[in-house]
């Protein structure tokens, strides 16, 4: 796939209701070990929301489609993962506005935006144990590959980045969040939003590699 | 888990509906987005006071709906912040044009769904305050953690803030007030066991019978240490100094004692604390000349207590006296 399609952003949206359903109590797991146990009920009740928004979409612009998602989320999901992954398509949104097809340039610009409005709402840094180990990686990968012109190409590495992102939270002291609180006890888990955050990219990748 | 509900997914609403039908002469309640009003509002000319949080913490906040506390709260799914929709649409609806005062306990997700909120308010010409409640000593390294969380500070802070706001007190001033409070106040919470999210289906964390979580958050977050269980004098102890030594106590000052039943301890024991943190405050040299207990911010069942000491002058004495009729609260009315 050359370009991100108003379809596959459907689709890709679609998928990660799919996913957060089946890891739902994977997610609720790790988030009772080091947080208040509900990401992955809330990131489930979100995502099924926004599915259910977005599939009538299909002749309508990526930037609406963001929006709708950011809005859907930042309305069903509460807590922290509401806002900071409403933050992250509302500003995805901005870039996306009347387009329906991204290319591999505009996806990364989109990729960008979102990671900063992330940074900007929950005020963490890369080493924080939050999402944003996982997705600052996995944008940075992303843009790495890109110039290289294949988007499946430049997700898988995002992806990857992502993934090992979330899994080098293990060791980490919670600097965010209500796994703060736990101080040394947050090292030896990972962290559930930077979890759900290489689950989000895993499944991009899946529907820009079909 | 054993609860008496009929599904997870019903539960807030349900219950909503049921607090409301009994309480019908004090509040009112909207669904999609969710909050409960005061059935009066909006009050014109007066501040309105906002707050809200997670479910599993009643009577707060609903409980404190009512003339001269709160004039809206919106309840979040159990131990989640609310979204802001909810937020926006309650100050919408009891901004009486004075303004809308939002008191926020210090959680990252009530704090950032509470900003957005403020924002979607403020890019609709609402004049809006935010005050933020972070009363929790157990946090020790607030550098390096969310920060303090906010707990028993919030009950007295809804009632204060909401007489003042009867008072007539501006929007600033009353903001203001509701910040002095924060900074006059200090909690610690101890847990014997924990509690069970309806939609997670098993206990938070484990406790062994023998022992305790001092520090314990109003969400099961754990707390400082785990201790071996004591008689009730030595954990009022162990909760009294960290609190006595934090600022802003000193001795000869009065305060306000709140000994508050985290769900699952009765009155009987809770008394048992109170009469132990009173003499050990007497100790410090402070006097208490107000005092709240019982079992007003909860989590869940669990069994387990929070003090809170307020700092008191004649100012937060005159707020705290006053009339308020609300479903949890009510004196002078």
């Amino acid at each position: 796939m050359r370009e991100l399609t108003n379809t596959a952003v459907i689709d890709w949206l679609k998928a990660l209701a799919q996913v957060y359903t089946e890891k739902k109590d994977y997610l609720t797991d790790l988030d009772r070990a080091i947080g208040d146990a509900d990401h992955g009920v809330n990131m489930a009740r979100g995502f099924a929301a926004v599915a259910e928004k977005v599939a009538p979409l299909t002749d309508q612009d990526i930037g609406a489609i963001f929006k709708t998602a950011a809005m859907t989320l930042i309305s069903t999901v509460g807590g922290a993962s509401g806002p900071l992954y409403g933050t992250f398509f509302l500003q995805a949104a901005a870039g996306a506005s009347g387009k329906t097809a991204l290319t591999v340039t505009e996806t990364g610009a989109v990729l960008e935006a979102g990671l900063k409005g992330v940074v900007a709402r929950g005020k963490a840094a890369v080493g924080d144990k939050t999402m944003i180990d996982a997705l600052t990686p996995a944008v940075s990968a992303y843009q790495a590959a890109a110039g290289d012109g294949s988007l499946s190409a430049a997700l898988d590495k995002a992806r990857q980045a992502a993934r090992a992102g979330a899994e080098a939270t293990v060791p980490l002291v919670a600097k965010k969040g209500r796994a703060s609180y736990l101080g040394e006890r947050s090292a030896g888990h990972p962290d559930p939003g930077a979890e759900s955050t290489a689950l989000l990219f895993d499944a991009l990748w899946r529907v820009a590699a079909k | 888990m054993k609860k008496l509900i009929n599904s997870p997914e019903k539960l807030v609403v349900e219950s909503t509906e049921g607090f409301v039908a009994a309480h019908a002469d004090l509040v009112k309640a909207h669904f999609n987005p969710n909050y409960l009003a005061r059935a009066d509002a909006p009050v014109r000319g007066k501040v309105a006071i906002v707050s809200g949080g997670g479910s599993g913490h009643e009577p707060m906040h609903g409980g404190y709906v009512g003339a001269g506390m709160l004039d809206a709260a919106c309840p979040g799914a159990v131990f989640t912040s609310p979204t802001p929709d909810q937020m926006y649409e309650a100050a919408k609806a009891v901004n009486g044009g004075a303004g809308v005062l939002l008191i926020v306990k210090n959680y990252t997700g009530d704090v950032l769904n509470f900003e957005m909120a403020a924002d979607l308010l403020r890019a609709d010409g609402v004049a809006v305050e935010s005050a933020l409640i972070d009363d929790d000593v157990a946090v020790k390294d607030s550098l390096y953690t969310a920060g303090r969380r906010g707990v028993g500070a919030t009950v007295l802070a809804e009632k204060i803030t909401g007489a003042a706001a009867a008072d007539g007190l501006k929007l600033k001033e009353v903001a203001n007030l509701c910040r002095k409070v924060n900074a006059s106040a200090r909690s610690m919470g101890i847990a014997l066991t924990s509690c069970t999210v309806p939609h997670a289906g098993k206990p938070t964390f484990d406790l062994p019978d023998d022992e305790y979580e001092l520090g314990i958050g109003i969400h099961g977050e754990p707390g400082r240490t785990r201790l071996k269980l004591e008689p009730a004098d030595q954990i009022a102890g162990r909760m009294m100094e960290p609190i006595i030594s934090d600022l802003p106590f000193k001795a000869g000052d009065e305060v306000l004692l709140f000994v508050n039943g985290m769900g699952g301890t009765p009155p009987l024991e809770l008394y048992v604390l109170y009469r132990k943190a009173l003499a050990l405050a007497g100790q410090a040299g402070l006097k208490v000349t107000r005092n709240l207990v019982g079992s007003y911010m909860t989590s869940l069942e669990m069994a387990g207590a929070s003090i809170t000491l307020l700092k008191l002058d004649d100012t937060l004495k005159k707020y705290w006296d006053a009339p308020v009729k609300t479903p949890a609260l009510r004196w002078g009315c």
